[in-house]
């Protein structure tokens, strides 16, 4: 079993980029994502950033696919055939009522894994997330910080190219972010292209490579970290990084 | 009439294992567990797909099927005995005064009970995967069978409600069994009847039976769900 | 180690329920379609009344019937006009009831086969002994039955068109007692079976036309005793016929015609004599007698 899954991938053309092109999510009448365009080549971790209400999540569910786009398109450089290459962990993990490992064997097997390959994908990505020993446990006894752990391992199992993370930090402690964030690193050194929501401003700026600012639902800014940090080109942006609160 | 009198007549009954008596339980239980199987196996994926379809009149269906968990035994053993008869639609079947015909009023009785709860269950705990499982590829119909996994515990509690029911009731069971000595006589019906002959200690004594039994089968059963509860968490 | 856990569990869930009923159900109900005999079981379905039933004279004689010809009889029992329409449908082999008019017309319209005579017993008036009518003791059911509506005493009815409510009816049209004009709060019909009947009138002082049998069986007696009977007019007759093939061709008219000719025979005639309960005997054969 390779530990690097993203080279296990490759024997396929990659799915990356994803280019999204206009697209428009509306909802009640209300229009809360508007004409977002932008391209995620592969490598690197990419944060979308803004305050709640920005339009974050909902862009990530676009690109992830749980929503359909209203207007525009969103396109990926290859068709993933029948198991896609991209995978999603939510803000509030969600647990199903089993196992540890049961967790990450029912995503693999929703995948079309066989069942002999299962045990040891789960094994390994127990493993890999620091899970070994709990493999057995109730997925719902774990403490919030495990529990996002086991949602990454198990979106890690899968092999995706492009990992999604909405908010993967905002309902855990100090130490346990942390830990999610030293993961998040190591995913996006192990060659797995990252792109996750945040309106944590430190959290983006020990993470990201790129920023995609967003606000009410715009793009308003997409810029590599550094340039971004150090003098965004837009007021909201500016007004967001010196803590002015802006909705 | 008094109470050491139930209660000798319900010790009799259970410590002299008599042969008839017996034969009793066991159709009971065996009619019971049936229509709860069957209703089971057709209403916990009906339910699911209930949970998770949208389709135009369903709010409509929900309610009637809301209803039906009311419907009264009765009116189920009827609409059974004139599709059952020999002058009914389903007559050459010869099934009319049978356990099964038993079997098939139960059902009715339990299925509704079955497919509105499951679809309540499902519905929420469909809310809270509905993410997840959309992320990994199960869509629709195909999240049902990790839903109903999921579900297993509150299922179990649904499939108790309709086991409930279904031993606890006389009027289907009489009409579309006729309560014939030794082939469709149950505990139900042979309270009845008893109550009929004046017999109350021993009707009264069959109750206490039926009632333990209900209960031991309660008491396992959460027994087992919490046991599991504490390993699925 | 977390699947076979997963995999326990399911076997569990389904073997809970499957194991110990639907294996059982599928070997002991009819699989057949046309001839439903369960394993191979010889039986027929009679449909008779809450007085036989209710009284045990089946549970006495049924048995000796089986061992002689090997036929299981499925006793549904029902009130008379019930029965007799289980019997028009083609849900029964043989009807035994207690209604004469009635058994004549099931005859006569083509669905049973010839009627036979089988035995009698007789019908008594019970009430509490603390007797409001002041009829305890006599013997002319017409002039005790015209005191209770006099007196406004209460009296329970079966009211569901069974043989015993037929032959009520009849007695107050003989005492000239006009019920549709006469019913009140004191005439109670509960649209139920023998037993019921004795139960509520217990239990509301009231009296009740019951037959012989059911009483003699009945065992929540309390404040209630027998009031009048002995009067000719209270004779009560079982006819018995098998349901006409030419109507419902599946029925088992062999079968049906063994339970009638042993019943109306010797054997079935000595077996209802010899049915008794604290010495008493609640039925009286007469297959013989002419026009019974």
């Amino acid at each position: 079993m390779s530990a690097k899954p993203v080279s296990a991938m490759r024997d396929v053309s990659s799915i990356l980029p994803l280019t999204i092109d206009d697209a428009c999510f509306e909802a009640g009448g209300r229009r809360l994502v508007v004409g977002a365009r932008f391209t995620v080549p592969a490598g690197g971790l990419t944060v979308l950033l803004g305050p709640n209400g920005a339009g974050k999540s909902l862009t990530l569910r676009l690109c992830h696919g749980l929503l359909t786009p209203s207007a525009g398109s969103i396109r990926w450089a290859a068709q993933s055939g029948s198991a896609k290459r991209h995978a999603m962990v939510f803000q509030k993990p969600i647990m199903l009522r089993r196992s540890v490992a049961a967790n990450v064997a029912h995503a693999l097997a929703a995948a079309g894994i066989a069942r002999a390959e299962r045990v040891g994908r789960t094994q390994e990505a127990l493993a890999r997330f620091g899970l070994g020993g709990r493999a057995d446990q109730p997925a719902r006894l774990l403490s919030g910080g495990e529990q996002q752990r086991l949602a990454i391992a198990r979106a890690w199992s899968l092999r995706p190219e492009l990992l999604f993370l909405d908010e993967p930090t905002s309902q855990l402690d100090p130490a346990a972010t942390r830990q999610i964030e030293e993961l998040l690193a190591g995913l996006v050194a192990e060659g797995i292209t990252v792109m996750m929501s945040t309106h944590d401003l430190g959290q983006a700026k020990r993470l990201a490579d790129r920023v995609l600012f967003l606000h009410r639902g715009r793009l308003v800014e997409d810029a590599d970290a550094q340039t971004f940090f150090a003098g965004p080109a837009s007021a909201e942006a500016r007004a967001f990084l010196a803590g002015e609160l802006i909705w | 009439m008094d109470l050491t009198a139930i209660f000798q007549a319900a010790f009799a009954l259970v410590v002299g294992l008599d042969p008839a008596f017996l034969a009793i339980v066991s159709l009971s239980l065996r009619v019971t567990l049936s229509a709860v199987l069957i209703a089971g196996l057709i209403g916990l994926p009906l339910g699911a797909a209930l949970a998770l379809a949208r389709f135009r009149g369903r709010s409509v269906v929900i309610v009637i099927l809301n209803a039906l968990m009311g419907l009264p035994p009765v009116v189920a053993g009827l609409i059974v005995f004139l599709m059952l008869s020999r002058s009914g639609p389903l007559g050459s079947l010869g099934l009319l005064f049978t356990p099964t015909a038993m079997i098939v009023a139960q059902v009715l009785l339990v299925l509704p009970i079955v497919i509105a709860l499951t679809r309540q269950t499902v519905e929420d705990l469909w809310a809270e995967y509905r993410d997840h499982l959309r992320s990994v590829g199960l869509e629709g119909m195909r999240a049902i069978p990790t839903l109903l996994f999921d579900g297993r515990f509150a299922l179990a509690t649904a499939l108790l409600a309709g086991f409930g029911r279904a031993s606890a009731e006389v009027g289907a069971v009489l009409i579309v069994g006729g309560n014939i000595a030794g082939y469709t006589r149950t505990m139900t019906t042979t309270i009845t009847l008893e109550t009929s002959k004046g017999d109350l200690p021993l009707a009264l004594g069959l109750g206490l039976v039926l009632i333990t039994l209900t209960l031991a089968i309660n008491a396992v059963a959460f027994g087992a769900s919490r046991i599991g509860a504490r390993y699925a968490g | 180690m977390t699947l076979s856990k997963r995999l326990l569990l399911t076997a569990g869930f389904a073997a809970a329920f499957a194991g110990s009923a639907f294996a059982q159900t599928t070997t002991a109900t009819p699989p057949a379609a046309t001839a439903p005999a369960a394993a191979g079981t010889r039986f027929i379905t009679v449909s008779s009344t809450t007085s036989t039933q209710d009284s045990g004279l089946f549970g006495h004689i049924l048995p000796l019937f089986k061992a002689k010809t090997g036929i299981e009889v499925r006793v549904v029992s029902q009130g008379t006009g019930q029965a007799l329409d289980t019997g028009r449908r083609g849900d029964a082999d043989v009807v035994f009831v207690h209604a004469k008019a009635q058994e004549e017309k099931f005859v006569a319209d083509g669905f049973g086969l010839e009627r036979k005579a089988v035995m009698y017993n007789d019908f008594v008036l019970i009430g509490p002994k603390s007797d409001p009518a002041g009829i305890a003791g006599t013997k002319d059911i017409a002039a005790a039955l015209l005191k209770i509506q006099e007196k406004g005493a209460a009296f329970v009815s079966r009211g569901d068109k069974s043989g015993t409510h037929a032959a009520e009816l009849n007695l107050w049209k003989v005492a000239g007692v006009d019920l549709d004009a006469k019913k009140g709060s004191w005439y109670r019909e509960i649209g139920q079976g023998m037993g019921a009947a004795l139960n509520t009138a217990g239990g509301m002082s009231g009296y009740v036309l019951a037959d012989r049998g059911t009483w003699i069986s009945f065992k929540n007696r309390g404040d209630l005793a027998i009031a009048v009977e002995g009067d000719r007019r209270l004779f009560n007759q079982y006819g018995v016929m098998a349901v006409n093939p030419a109507k419902h061709p599946h029925v088992k008219i062999n079968d049906g015609q063994a339970f009638v000719t042993w019943l109306t025979g010797p054997e079935g005639q000595k077996a209802i004599a010899d049915y008794k309960i604290d010495g008493q005997q609640l039925f009286f054969p007469n297959a013989s007698q002419a026009g019974a």
